[in-house]
């Protein structure tokens, strides 16, 4: 088992859509670099988030990333994945042959394939993760991924392509990814939730999915965006006696205690799901309050990250 | 002309999409619409929710959502108003689509039992999106309903949705695809003679990439499913032109944290774009203004600054942390909010409600402030502010 979190040489961080996913994996990607790292981080879904993240909104709109990794801080590498793009360099690679000069219209080729070969757009996604693995370009290859529902399919597409195709090239190659990606030294989930029902819900369902018939581990949990702490269960009851003794005299006051109940209904309404997660889940794991104060983009990043290294006792020092 | 309410910019529609990101709501709000609606005599309402959370059920009062719709008891509803809720069933959907569309039941029973059938729907990249509009389609055209709300599906792109029908029509015309059933809609002995030249390279890189007994049994599959070409084609243009019709109107829900905020942008832009109608933008969640007062603000910097007390001083300290922790985070709403450029004509806020959504009132409380006048009807319903529109 890895120590630490950043000793793995590939991480997939997913979670529900809306949890802050492509944030944690930018957070991480920043820390690896800061401390020494070759860092490839990957998005997945190409929306730009990650760039946004990396740098700002502004930079996002100005030069996108693409498939070819850009070096966007010292050390941190970011590119977007296009299956089309990862078929074309694993068929060159593998095939031997001036195929693209060959089928001309390879994306109309691809597109048949990525959609009626189930799990060929998978298999070349995390195959492309993989291939960076082993080939050791990088320290740590970090995958921004698709949402929990998405997600099982490109982990277990490995899998499913032996299930479902008897021989072929691809059959042949399923052997390697999935030796890389069944080490939990070598791979690991990042499971990012918040603390509310249905990020919770599908993180703990996720967390099962990882232990039963995915090859791949399970590393480390991150609750993300959790509420100000500001409140204990002893304030909470003090609190209630206090509003209810006070008198409208004072709107200040009023209004003070009306806010901090408001808060103290948010942590018990939540409380239930994040014991339910802490229940499910015993490994590592982080909580990252909301950021504020901070513009959108690298200030919340490094924000993040400085949060995650502290959970997750993450080493500093370039080693 | 703008219209400032979601009363008014719904008024004439018959059909709501509700779009935004994952995480902010779009259930919740999608129900609460179709809640809203039906109380305030829109008639008979359908809510059609992907997913939703099992309180969401619970606080629909059924045991469970289905492919199938149920009614949905309403105390003082008015007359002629129902509101009846289904769930996509990806799954049993295409199984019904098969039904409709092959030309006997010999090849239904063959799809339905190939092997790939169920792996490919269900791995097909917008089959979620293709089968939430067939749905639309289908219940909208049965008449049973004067309104339809649907929470359309979380796609990888944002808007996949609105092309999946016209999509899936190109994806079964493809030439690939007439290639690759070539040989087996010709009949094995001829097609190994003639060879198929023109296809040959391709068959050879598939071939060695897949294997070719898969190769067969995809061919088999997609002869079958070209049976069902005409229906499909039919179809998609039909769910385009009716998505592209005045009565149908689009809802964009958002949070306001920055991804979201950035998504629903975007979706404004885009819907804009292709000229489908807009009907509102709802900003779920929003923190209570009074977080904003500034004598507050100051009393509570005033205690946090004094010397760690202890008895009701201590607690007042305590209070005071928190709202100040709270209004941290307004502010960074606020921020968020004033970055939004272009919003359209009806903006509605919801405000952070502060229950969970585990019964009918708290729904109540969401559909009350979308559609301002239907709370009189429920007793004992806690107060909520009204929210704050800009006038347009």
């Amino acid at each position: 088992m890895a120590t630490d979190l950043l000793d793995h040489r590939l991480l997939v961080v997913t979670g529900k859509g809306g949890v802050g996913k492509t944030t944690v994996a930018a957070a991480l990607a920043w820390h690896a670099a800061r401390s020494g790292k070759r860092v490839l981080v990957c998005e997945l879904d190409a929306k730009g988030d990650l760039l946004s993240a990396l740098t700002g909104a502004d930079a996002a709109r100005s030069h996108a990333l693409s498939f070819v990794p850009r070096e966007v801080h010292p050390r941190l590498h970011a590119m977007v994945m296009d299956p089309e793009a990862s078929l074309k360099e694993y068929l060159k690679l593998n095939l031997r042959i001036p195929l693209v000069t060959r089928i001309g219209a390879l994306s109309n080729a691809f597109d048949f394939l990525a959609n009626a070969a189930p799990g060929v757009r998978e298999i070349v996604t995390i195959g492309k993760l993989a291939y960076e693995v082993r080939e050791r370009h990088y320290d740590l290859v970090i995958a921004d991924a698709p949402a929990t529902g998405h997600v099982v399919g490109l982990l277990r597409a490995p899998q499913a392509i032996n299930e479902l195709v008897g021989v072929g090239l691809i059959r042949s190659q399923t052997k390697w990814i999935l030796d890389i990606l069944s080490s939990p030294a070598t791979t690991g989930a990042v499971v990012v939730s918040t603390s509310e029902e249905l990020p919770v819900t599908e993180s703990i369902e996720l967390i099962a999915r990882l232990r039963t018939d995915i090859e791949v581990d399970a590393a480390a949990v991150v609750i993300n965006r959790t509420l100000p702490q500001s409140l204990t269960s002893d304030d909470s009851r003090a609190l209630h006696r206090l509003a209810a003794s006070s008198t409208s005299d004072d709107p200040a006051m009023v209004t003070m205690l009306r806010g901090a109940l408001l808060l103290d209904q948010l942590t018990q309404i939540r409380a239930p799901h994040l014991s339910r997660l802490l229940e499910a889940w015993t490994g590592p794991i982080a909580m990252v309050p909301t950021i504020t104060g901070q513009s959108p983009g690298l200030p919340v990043t490094r924000a993040v990250a400085g949060h995650l290294a502290d959970e997750f006792s993450l080493s500093a020092e370039p080693r | 002309m703008t219209k400032s309410s979601l009363a008014d910019a719904l008024s004439e529609v018959d059909v709501v999409l509700c779009c935004g990101a994952g995480g902010v709501g779009k259930t919740t709000i999608a129900a609460a619409l179709g809640l809203g609606a039906a109380r305030s005599g829109r008639g008979r309402v359908l809510v059609l929710t992907i997913d939703p959370a099992r309180r969401l059920a619970d606080a629909l009062g059924l045991e469970e959502f289905g492919n199938v719709e149920r009614r949905v008891e309403l105390t003082n509803a008015p007359d002629g108003s129902e509101l009846w809720v289904a769930m996509l069933d990806t799954s049993a959907s295409w199984d019904e689509l098969v039904r409709q569309h092959a030309p006997d039941q010999i090849t239904v029973d063959r799809i339905l039992g190939n092997q790939l059938y169920r792996n490919i729907t269900g791995r097909f990249v917008q089959s979620h999106d293709y089968i939430a509009m067939e749905r639309l389609h289908s219940l909208h055209s049965s008449g049973r309903y004067d309104l339809i709300v649907i929470d359309t599906p979380p796609s990888r792109n944002a808007l996949d949705f609105l092309e999946a029908p016209s999509r899936m029509a190109d994806f079964f015309s493809s030439s690939l695809l007439k290639w690759i059933t070539l040989p087996y809609r010709l009949g094995g002995e001829r097609a190994g003679r003639l060879g198929y030249l023109a296809a040959k390279p391709f068959y050879q890189v598939a071939d060695r990439i897949l294997g070719s007994q898969f190769l067969a049994d995809i061919a088999e599959f997609f002869l079958l499913f070209q049976t069902m070409y005409d229906g499909f084609v039919l179809r998609a243009k039909e769910v385009e032109g009716l998505l592209h019709q005045r009565a149908t109107c689009f809802v964009v829900v958002t949070s306001l944290e920055p991804a979201p905020l950035q998504e629903a942008e975007y979706f404004l832009a885009e819907l804009r774009r292709k000229h489908l109608l807009v009907g509102a933008l709802v900003v779920n969640r929003v923190l209570p203004s009074y977080l904003f007062d500034g004598p507050t603000r100051r009393l509570a910097s005033g205690l946090m600054a004094a010397s760690a007390p202890s008895g009701p001083a201590r607690v007042r300290r305590r209070a005071a942390t928190a709202f100040s922790d709270l209004a941290a985070l307004a502010d960074s709403e606020r921020a968020s909010r004033s970055r939004l450029a272009n919003p359209p004509g009806c903006v509605v806020e919801v405000p952070l409600v502060a229950s969970d959504l585990h019964n009918l009132d708290g729904l109540l409380e969401v559909a009350a402030v979308l559609w301002p006048g239907v709370s009189k009807a429920v007793t004992k319903r806690p107060s909520v502010s009204r929210p704050k529109r800009p006038r347009s």
